[in-house]
């Protein structure tokens, strides 16, 4: 994937970061993401994302585990092999239902897991772009993707305007890529703590 | 931006005057510390403790399970017993992370990371028992419904053995994905803040390329809620299916139908003892005193006490219906080999009784509920208990059946038997001292969550929210953003 210029904007306080979110989307900026170091309730209303479907998915995954285990279960105890188990119905339902409901949970919880993983690209060896190494400390990074008509300089002004305690214009792969953490990667600095 | 307001009344879940950046210097340290010499006993005895167990497995797969004392008709001995007893303790983790993330219990926040691994550690401690029981272990694989060649044969779907190989795997899978899933954005903030080369990469590795980015957390947070709510009928369906082992056959003592919320308290009992016993240690070991508070140890306290009287209603309802059923084998079972002080087993009762259901009852006390010494030695005392309800359920129900004739000597384990128990202690302690020791012990990004609902040093600055009307409150914008911004001019 291509490399993009950024220009990025921390924040020390949930509390600012929300009228500057607003303030930069009614300036017409268009926010590539912001990192948090725990979810911010609200934010991704804030920033007008759209809300995720992965509970639906969630819920197909189960219905798709119920499917599963009571036509295979039905299908080996009526038809492939109709054991006699003490003279007792081959079709025992009521006998089902907890192996029915345990595949039920696994598929969802499954199923959800992989999705998620998938859709927010997380697995072991993926490496991504982090604008900020306190980005999962304490500080919240706003980026915004400037495009050919964006000023960086007067964006940097802007959001310092609005409250960043920090800001920066960086060039930076947007996607991820297989790699190791321990090359080329901003090492830590132990800051002097600000206050919240 | 919470939309929570807690009234100062409530104790603060966070001592100190700490900000964002603090709950991560706290958190991570001891990961980023050189292990202490207390560790490294600790973790040399739980590796012996595991050996050992390896070689009473080792003997038990060569010479077959004639090596242990189960005779006929005791063919549930120890290895049951041991079983149900580590499932049990694998209910807490689940219960706090999940049943009271639903009921919006605050204070799960200090104690889920830990209790959860403790679930995991204790389910695959669980499941060593059924699986060595099998005897010839190579063949463990039958019990999957596979298609195979030798009809294909089918494993029966009616059996409540078989619903435990789906319940114990299910619970085991999905615990450790709601685990693993809550540890994401933990491990990024320990890998962003790592100095070595070798931390960075394993960190790098775990956290899968965690970034914390809005749209992630959204689903994240989407995800943890759903879990949690199919964690919930889940954690009350596996140890429902395990009392099913017992509640459908016919043997007295175990045909009741009062089995699967009698097992379900029990679980959450001694679970909770258990994270008890972790947690009074934890907090102590890395100084986490403003996490784990006194707060979280009382209302943990007050769920030992709660479910510790449910199972002692249990056990009454058992003797009585013992009675009231009038059915001669039921009686005997409940009045004479459970209940009476005398006959072979009787200690094993009593012993039940002191620890589950009377000593429990000093926790009605507050000064009780907030006394770390009383909260460490009754988490122990609960642990026997709860060991000594299933060996009261397994061997005295069937040290004598219906026929006199095939009534069995006394049942007293092997050391392999006990060997074998140790063993899954040394395993749970080596993977819980590497888990203290590698991994954030507390959920640090719950922790910054409600921070500044439940930190003490910011339940100090909303004193004049205390006197403001519902109207204003609600329309200021949700309370918190006002009150921050004024304390920030």
């Amino acid at each position: 994937m291509a490399k993009k210029k950024f220009v990025v904007g921390c924040f020390d306080d949930e509390a600012v970061l929300f009228p500057a979110v607003k303030k930069v989307r009614t300036a017409g900026y268009k926010i590539h993401d912001v990192y948090t170091p725990f979810a911010v309730h609200g934010l991704d209303h804030a920033m007008g994302l759209r809300e995720t479907s992965l509970h639906t998915a969630g819920f197909i995954y189960g219905i798709a585990g119920t499917t599963t285990a009571l036509s295979c279960i039905s299908w080996i105890f009526t038809k492939d092999w109709p054991l006699n188990i003490g003279g007792k119905p081959h079709f025992a339902l009521p006998a089902w239902i907890p192996i029915t409901f345990e595949l039920t949970v696994l598929f969802a919880a499954v199923g959800m897991v992989l999705t998620f993983c998938y859709i927010s690209q997380l697995a072991p060896f993926v490496k991504k772009h982090h604008f900020h190494a306190r980005s999962t400390d304490d500080l919240f990074v706003m980026v915004i993707e400037c495009t050919e008509k964006t000023n960086a300089e007067d964006l940097k002004a802007f959001l310092a305007a609005n409250g960043a305690v920090e800001t920066d214009i960086q060039i930076a792969e947007e996607g991820w890529w297989l790699g190791r953490y321990d090359k080329d990667e901003m090492r830590y600095e132990n800051k002097q703590t600000v206050a919240a | 931006m919470h939309l929570k307001y807690e009234s100062q009344l409530r104790e603060p879940l966070v001592y100190g005057d700490k900000n964002y950046h603090q709950v991560t210097e706290d958190i991570v340290r001891p990961i980023e510390a050189k292990p202490t010499r207390l560790w490294y006993i600790g973790f040399y005895i739980a590796v012996c403790l595991l050996l050992f167990g390896v070689y009473a497995i080792y003997r038990d797969v060569t010479y077959g399970i004639g090596q242990w004392n189960l005779n006929k008709t005791v063919g549930w001995g120890w290895d049951i017993t041991n079983f149900v007893w580590w499932v049990g303790i694998g209910h807490a983790g689940t219960l706090i992370s999940a049943i009271l993330l639903l009921f919006r219990q605050g204070w799960r926040t200090g104690v889920n990371r830990a209790a959860e691994a403790m679930t995991i550690f204790a389910v695959m401690c669980a499941g060593q028992f059924p699986i060595w029981h099998m005897g010839r272990v190579w063949m463990a694989f039958f019990v999957l419904p596979y298609p195979n060649t030798r009809g294909p044969l089918w494993v029966n779907f009616n059996s409540p053995l078989l619903w435990d190989v789906f319940a114990i795997s299910t619970y085991f899978t999905v615990s450790l994905l709601f685990w693993y899933s809550g540890l994401l954005p933990d491990f990024a903030t320990v890998r962003d803040r790592a100095f070595t080369k070798l931390r960075k990469r394993f960190y790098g590795i775990a956290a899968f390329g965690w970034t914390g980015s809005t749209k992630h957390w959204q689903r994240h947070e989407s995800l943890s809620l759903v879990l949690a709510g199919l964690s919930t009928p889940l954690v009350l369906s596996v140890h429902t299916i395990v009392s099913f082992d017992f509640a459908t056959s016919v043997i007295p003592g175990w045909h009741t139908t009062i089995f699967p919320p009698y097992f379900v308290a029990g679980a959450i009992f001694s679970g909770f003892a258990m994270v008890q016993t972790l947690m009074v240690i934890i907090r102590k070991v890395f100084g986490m005193e403003d996490y784990i508070t006194m707060g979280h140890i009382e209302a943990m306290n007050k769920v030992i006490v709660l479910t510790g009287s449910i199972v002692g209603v249990a056990y009454l309802t058992e003797l009585f219906m013992g009675w009231y059923s009038q059915n001669k084998y039921e009686g005997y079972t409940f009045w004479y080999s459970r209940a009476y002080l005398f006959s072979p087993y009787g200690w094993s009762y009593w012993g039940m009784m002191a620890c589950n259901v009377l000593s429990p009852q000093i926790f009605w006390f507050r000064k009780m509920r907030r006394n770390l010494f009383v909260t460490f030695f009754m988490s122990i005392i609960v642990n026997i208990g709860m060991w000594f309800e299933r060996f009261v359920i397994i061997v005295t129900s069937l040290y004598r059946d219906y026929l006199p004739s095939s009534w069995s000597v006394y049942y007293s384990p092997t050391i392999w038997e006990i060997g074998f128990y140790a063993g899954t202690f040394g395993l749970f302690f080596t993977c819980f001292f590497l888990f203290a020791k590698y991994f954030p012990v507390i959920a640090i990004a719950e922790i910054k969550y409600v921070l500044k609902t439940t930190g003490e040093s910011y339940k100090d600055k909303m004193g004049h929210l205390e006197h403001v009307s519902v109207e204003v409150f609600t329309h200021s914008g949700h309370g918190h953003t006002v009150v921050e911004n004024e304390s920030a001019n």
